[in-house]
């Protein structure tokens, strides 16, 4: 408690930061990024490992033989599907009943708030079909969720073939200890939504739904199975879920486990692993897979149909089949056996997967990063913001020079009462107008589509959009600088006030990003801490003005597009890219809308006017 | 004074209102770090509906309030909005009263001229004192933590009251009241017995009573004040037994308060201690951390003997900090003391850095909640990290301020600027 305590130390530890400031600061953000690069160096990292003692040995028998006729169920299935031009329910329904299940269906609608056009759906309405194997060795008490989505045209009939076919051949085991539930659900996400709804009895997002007729234990895990051809060359593993939600690594590793028993290949973020650690191309191939990983978690969408089960506390993954040519291929029985020794594992948890980590990075399969790794790199970050408030804080409390000596009159008194009152005027003024314009980013978009549409020649989903971004753009014109008709000026103890504030503000918010989804906290800070940093009155005004737009959210953004085609090493056009854009905040809204996530809210509520506050103080004089 | 202070209440009592009509209310009363197991307006909706019943409220382990608060809800459950208003209002007001009415005093310190010549600009000038009450009154009324306390309907704005009204009548110099309300406070939470010093200290130093064991006068005052309030105390809960037909609410309330059975997660230091420990150590552990409330009365009452309204303000500090079930409108209580140490300001040290922490403390609590409770991917210690965090920073604030009073005292002695023996400038290190 020296430093606490002792005014000599502290005086001399605060007068080093505050004329190193600048420096330190540049120094902390650049540890800070490279940090972050080098977590994805392999020697720098982890080695997954089973940390579940339940799952610990692969010591089960895979013998799943009937992958051939789950093909040709799959087909059936397909033929259905066509006829009947959307879920085959009958057909599905009669076939689950016939492999001895309990089958049950539920009914969902739901009207999106503005059409989507990339999925080119709006009032949407289907049913759920599921079946329930009783586990025959234990009191009914838990359940594990086998899923497959069935979508619109030719995809996935492999999965539901496969779901129908380990259904068939489950039921003839005796060992399980959980109740197995095959779900087969329409509309993907929607579908999942509606059914995991009735599932718990909890209706957040005002879906119609019929209740569930028959019901499970509570679910422990759950796996989403997506298959589009009759071979495949790999499986995939897909984990980020909604805002950024990460299953329990455990599930991963167990994934690992049995791709390697098996012999599959396996890949994630659709990247193999590869063993040249030491070369630069395999680094940056490390690299590139990190972030692939990190792009997804900071959208904070669900990337699979598992990505809404974390919200319920429930570990799921979804399971990708990819066919891309390569000379190894897997038959739906080797998949079938795959995915039967999993269940089988999961079986005989004894507890919810709980031992191993829910917060990591994946530079590849077998390695991972810790909370505890990956926080330094935005700490470092977060430290630029506290040193520069510090250093307001410093100039705020020691005045420039001191005048009078020690006798106060009145006058000067009255004078210093008067300024405090502006200058809580004129802190208050922009922090109420930036959030005000935050809410209007939030609310108005969806509220004006109507009259948007009647007015302009837009559809629905452009004029979203499009009002998002005029609402985005306004914000930026607004007259912040209300202070000005108080006092006359600004001033220099107005503008620290109001950095100072937006400073902490901006630490605590992308502090409490960070914890729930690190990956959009540390894109957040990546951008918005050299401007929160740099900004003052008195430096040039235009190109500070460029620079601070380029670093504003809405850009970071556009760019995080670009550099998401270029690491899918699907490069595209600038004209593609505002396409994109343009579809990724409708995607974001309706997100927001339908499952709840957080991001579209907590960047036009909280993160916008955060950045707004530094616009206002750079045109503060 | 009193325009402002009007408005003042107009803008707080909309906030509320508003605040009460919105569907924020709902998830604010369920909030740990608002409403404890004590305090929670749920309960008390629980305890109401066991009486009307017939039943008594204290059957089942729900209900752990006074029977007082029980009949005075009984009477205003209807209006019980209108009730944490007007007791968040009205202690707001008493408090301002009270320390308008405390600096009246303090203006002849001004006069006195018994302090060297160099520390006039550590006395405050009466145009600075003007706007204190005012702040007071902003402190509390705005502060968010009693904006929460208030819209949760959390009965901890009543405990306030009835201490704000303690304070006041105390400094009034009313014996009678002030040992009534203190009996009523005690009544209502037991902690606030340890605040009998202050108030003693204050009342003897009111009737030039020298504080000396070996006076009569001292202990002849002591008597009559333990009188008073050991009276007051042992009609208070005849009251309660008449009232309620049997002694139920003695286990129920105060074993409740000591005891700490219920581990819920709070703000405070309690839950996770006792939630981990063995068994066996239960009982010791129990008394350490309860002593630990008290214990600090007696080094403060020595040190600040001089300074009662000080103590208090300590004091209310150190029960709200330690105590068992503790939540963010004990908090709010003591923070709108703060502005009355306005004077203080230039000898604290760390204020920057325990305002960061505190601030970064609260946005992080409903967070970590989120990520222990229902995302599952944190879990308790990440939670109780923030809370021993939030302590942590509360005690450095509190001992801040007590250091500053500590060192202006010092320099009220001894000058404002202090020379070594050689001439040159001496700093004062604390070690």
């Amino acid at each position: 408690m020296g430093l606490l305590s002792d005014p000599n130390r502290r005086r001399a530890l605060i007068s080093l930061l505050t004329r190193l400031n600048t420096p330190i600061c540049i120094v902390c953000y650049m540890a800070g990024v490279a940090w972050f690069m080098g977590l994805a160096f392999e020697p720098f990292t982890l080695r997954t490992y089973m940390s579940e003692n339940a799952m610990g040995s692969t010591m089960v028998e895979e013998r799943f033989p009937a992958g051939e006729r789950a093909l040709a169920t799959g087909r059936e299935f397909s033929a259905h599907k066509k006829r009947t031009g959307g879920m085959p329910v009958e057909w599905l329904m009669k076939t689950m009943q016939a492999k001895g299940l309990e089958v049950f269906t539920q009914r969902f609608s739901r009207t999106l708030p503005f059409p989507d056009e990339n999925k080119e759906r709006y009032m949407v309405r289907g049913t759920n079909v599921y079946g329930i194997l009783r586990a025959p060795r234990a009191p009914r008490t838990e359940a594990l969720v086998l899923s497959a989505p069935c979508s619109p045209g030719d995809n996935n009939n492999q999965a539901v073939g496969l779901l129908l076919g380990l259904a068939e051949y489950f039921r003839n085991q005796i060992y399980w200890a959980k109740d197995i539930i095959f779900l087969v659900n329409e509309h993907d996400l929607i579908g999942m939504q509606a059914w995991l709804e009735g599932y718990h009895h909890t209706n957040t997002t005002g879906m119609d739904w019929s209740p569930l007729q028959g019901r499970g234990g509570s679910i422990q895990a759950a796996l989403s199975l997506e298959l589009s051809s009759d071979i495949i060359t790999s499986l995939d593993l897909v984990l980020e879920g909604l805002n950024g939600q990460l299953p329990n690594l455990d599930l991963a590793n167990l994934f690992y486990a049995f791709c390697q028993k098996i012999g599959v290949l396996c890949t994630i973020q659709g990247k193999l692993q590869r063993n040249d650690w030491d070369s630069v191309s395999g680094y940056s191939h490390a690299v590139q897979t990190m972030m692939l990983m990190v792009m997804k978690q900071a959208s904070g969408r669900p990337w699979g149909d598992h990505g809404l089960f974390l919200r319920y506390h429930i570990e799921a993954a979804t399971i990708k089949g990819v066919n891309s040519f390569r000379q190894y291929k897997t038959d739906a029985t080797t998949i079938g056996r795959l995915l039967e020794g999993m269940y089988r594992k999961l079986n005989n948890l004894l507890e919810r997967l709980h031992q191993s980590y829910f917060f990591y990075l994946m530079p590849s399969l077998s390695h991972f990063v810790s909370i505890g790794y990956y926080m330094p790199a935005f700490g470092l970050l977060a430290v630029i913001l506290l040193l520069r408030a510090l250093d307001l804080w410093v100039q705020l409390s020691t005045p420039p020079q001191r005048t009078e000596d020690g006798v106060t009159d009145i006058e000067p008194v009255r004078g210093t009462h008067f300024k405090t009152v502006a200058d809580l005027l004129s802190l208050l003024t922009p922090l109420v107008i930036s959030h005000l314009t935050g809410v209007a980013l939030y609310m108005l978009p969806i509220r004006f589509q109507e009259m948007a549409v009647e007015h302009f020649p837009v559809s629905e989903t452009e004029a979203v959009v499009l009002t998002a971004i005029a609402v985005y753009t306004a914000g930026l014109a607004l007259p912040h600088n209300t202070h000005r008709l108080l006092s006359g000026e600004g001033t220099e103890q107005g503008w620290r006030v109001l950095k100072l504030v937006a400073v902490l503000y901006l630490a605590v918010l992308l502090g409490c990003t960070a914890l729930i989804n690190f990956s959009l906290g540390f894109i957040l800070a990546l951008t918005l801490v050299p401007v929160a940093a740099f900004v003052t009155p008195h430096v040039p005004k235009v190109l500070s003005a460029f620079i601070l737009v380029i670093l504003s959210p809405a850009c970071t953004l556009l760019f995080s597009v670009f550099f998401f085609q270029e690491l899918q090493e699907m490069p595209i056009s600038f004209q593609d890219g505002w396409l994109l854009f343009l579809s990724v905040i409708s995607q974001g809204i309706l997100d927001h809308s339908l499952y709840g996530s957080l991001v579209y809210p907590l960047i036009t509520l909280l993160v916008y006017p955060c950045w707004l506050l530094f616009w206002n103080i750079l045109f503060w004089n | 004074m009193a325009a402002p202070l009007t408005l003042l209440l107009l803008v707080a009592v909309t906030v509320r209102a508003a605040l009460f009509r919105s569907s924020l209310s709902e998830l604010i009363s369920e909030r740990v770090e608002v409403v404890s197991p004590l305090t929670a307006w749920k309960r008390v909706i629980e305890g109401l509906a066991l009486l009307d019943l017939g039943v008594s409220p204290y059957s089942g382990d729900v209900f752990h309030e006074t029977p007082l608060t029980i009949y005075l809800f009984h009477f205003l459950v209807d209006y019980a909005e209108v009730t944490f208003m007007v007791s968040v209002a009205g202690s707001s007001v008493v408090v301002t009263y009270l320390i308008l009415f405390q600096f009246r005093k303090q203006k002849f310190a001004l006069e006195a001229d018994r302090y060297p010549l160099d520390c006039l600009e550590l006395i405050r000038s009466p145009k600075e004192m003007y706007y204190i009450p005012l702040k007071v009154a902003m402190f509390y009324l705005l502060n968010p933590f009693t904006i929460l306390s208030c819209v949760a309907k959390s009965t901890c704005g009543l405990n306030n009251a009835i201490i704000a009204l303690f304070i006041l009548s105390t400094i009034k110099g009313n014996v009678l009241l002030s040992a009534i309300f203190l009996s009523l406070a005690t009544y209502q939470s037991i902690y606030p017995l340890t605040l009998c010093a202050p108030a003693l200290l204050y009342l003897m130093q009111r009737q030039y009573i020298p504080v000396n064991f070996r006076r009569a006068s001292f202990w002849w005052f002591i008597v009559q004040y333990a009188f008073m309030y050991l009276g007051s105390l042992f009609v208070i809960i005849c009251l309660s037994f008449f009232l309620l037909g049997s002694w139920d609410y003695l286990p129920s309330v105060y074993g409740f308060i000591l005891s700490v059975p219920d581990l819920t997660p709070n703000i405070g230091l309690f839950w996770y201690f006792f939630a981990e420990m063995f068994e066996h150590f239960r009982l010791f552990f129990l008394c350490v951390f309860q002593i630990n409330v008290f214990f600090y009365t007696i080094p403060l009452s020595i040190k600040l003997k001089e300074h009662p309204v000080f103590l208090i303000f300590m004091q209310l500090a150190v029960i709200s900090i330690f105590k068992s079930y503790p939540t963010v409108g004990d908090i709010s209580l003591y923070m709108a003391f703060l502005p009355v140490w306005s004077h203080l300001h230039r000898f604290l040290r760390n204020i920057f850095l325990v305002s960061c922490v505190l601030l970064a403390c609260s946005a992080l609590f409903p967070v970590l909640w989120h990520l222990w409770i229902y995302a599952g991917s944190a879990n308790s210690n990440f939670y109780y990290a923030i809370t021993l965090l939030f302590n942590v920073a509360q005690i450095l604030l509190v001992s801040d301020y007590f250091y500053a009073f500590l060192r202006r005292e010092h320099h009220l002695t001894y000058g404002l600027y202090l020379k070594r023996k050689d001439g040159s400038e001496a700093t004062l290190v604390l070690k």
